[in-house]
């Protein structure tokens, strides 16, 4: 288990210096997740207890979100002054986002698979 | 006895201890809520366990930095975990391969939906500009998204807020609509969702199919890719 716990943290470490390096505007977890799963393409499959911390870390992933979203306090003054608009642009753009999404992803594919039999 | 409490608390708040205790807590009690209601969308468990914590820490008139100390230790885990997305990914690369092209597009439009459509809601109810730069990049995963924000002039630390608002939000309405407008492809489900709602849509996707969990995943890493390369190249054309 240390050495999957190991793993995840060194993948990330690369990440974080390959972002150091090249100055991409990207975080260094998002690269190390790139890098973990170069890593298993080339294994050909997952260490059991990789699986193992992976899997537990994902099914509680939820959690992770709360200390950032508590940070909601530090600008409760600016959300009261601009909550209306606020308001509508998240649940708004949050509800057209969903639907188009699944819109265009559902119809390319349907799209793909025409094109395929031809 | 009463100064003796005090004393106490005020011992207790000067450690992390505390508010990692608390915060572990107020998600735990969440997570009961939320299963004692068959898992219905709108009690997110963050949203309680939020509400729940600001609930506390106004009565209690601890600043939010105290808090951190404690809910550091959390928040750390969210880098190892965003790795850990590597192998839901790994496992459903066969249907990845499959679909790479409706993928690619989707995420480019979808991109550009997310924050195109923020904006011009945001725009039309009069926000101000430093608002509307943090809300534009809403949909994309926190960390990137705060950078994206202090690029263009925003508030990073508001960024983060409309983040994890856009992310309980899709959680809740999300599923809901993709119900109403028949979507069954858990793909698509969840392909959808973590373009809108990234990682805290991807927590909800994974509880329900591997395979939405996996696609939400993908969509969240590419969506973050592609807003943090169009947004500041959109921004500078039309501001």
């Amino acid at each position: 288990m240390i050495a999957a716990i190991t793993l995840l943290l060194g993948c990330q470490l690369l990440g974080e210096l390959f972002i150091a390096a090249t100055g991409l505007p990207l975080p260094g977890p998002v690269v190390g997740m790139v890098i973990l799963f170069i890593g298993l393409m080339i294994h050909g499959k997952v260490p059991a207890p990789v699986a193992v911390v992976s899997d537990t870390l994902l099914r509680n992933l939820s959690l992770l979100f709360v200390p950032a979203g508590v940070g909601v306090m530090l600008h409760l003054a600016l959300i009261e002054r601009e909550w209306l608009g606020v308001t509508a642009a998240l649940i708004g753009s949050s509800a057209i986002t969903v639907v188009v999404t699944a819109f265009l992803m559902v119809g390319l594919k349907k799209l793909a698979r025409i094109g395929g039999e031809d | 006895m009463d100064g003796g409490f005090s004393d106490i608390w005020v011992y207790l708040s000067a450690s992390p201890l505390l508010h990692l205790f608390l915060t572990l807590l107020a998600y735990l009690g969440g997570q009961r809520l939320y299963e004692r209601f068959d898992m219905y969308p709108l009690l997110n468990p963050v949203l309680i366990a939020v509400i729940a914590l600001v609930a506390v820490l106004t009565v209690t008139g601890t600043p939010y930095l105290v808090y951190f100390e404690g809910a550091q230790f959390v928040h750390f885990l969210l880098g190892p975990a965003t790795v850990a997305l590597a192998l839901p990914l790994y496992r459903q690369i066969s249907r990845i391969r499959k679909s790479l092209v409706p993928i690619l597009l989707s995420v480019l439009v979808g991109s550009l939906v997310a924050t195109g459509s923020a904006v011009a809601i945001g725009w039309a109810f009069d926000l101000s500009e430093a608002t509307l730069i943090s809300i534009a990049p809403k949909s994309v995963t926190t960390p990137i998204a705060m950078g994206i924000s202090e690029k263009l002039g925003g508030l990073p630390s508001l960024t983060a807020v409309f983040v994890i608002l856009t992310g309980i939000l899709g959680a809740m309405i999300g599923p809901l609509l993709l119900d109403l407008f028949r979507f069954r492809d858990w793909a698509a489900r969840g392909f959808a969702i973590g373009i809108s709602a990234h990682g805290i849509g991807t927590a909800r996707a994974m509880q329900v199919s591997d395979v939405a969990g996996a696609f939400s995943g993908l969509a969240m890493g590419l969506n973050a890719l592609a807003t943090a390369i169009l947004l500041p190249l959109l921004w500078r054309l039309f501001f």
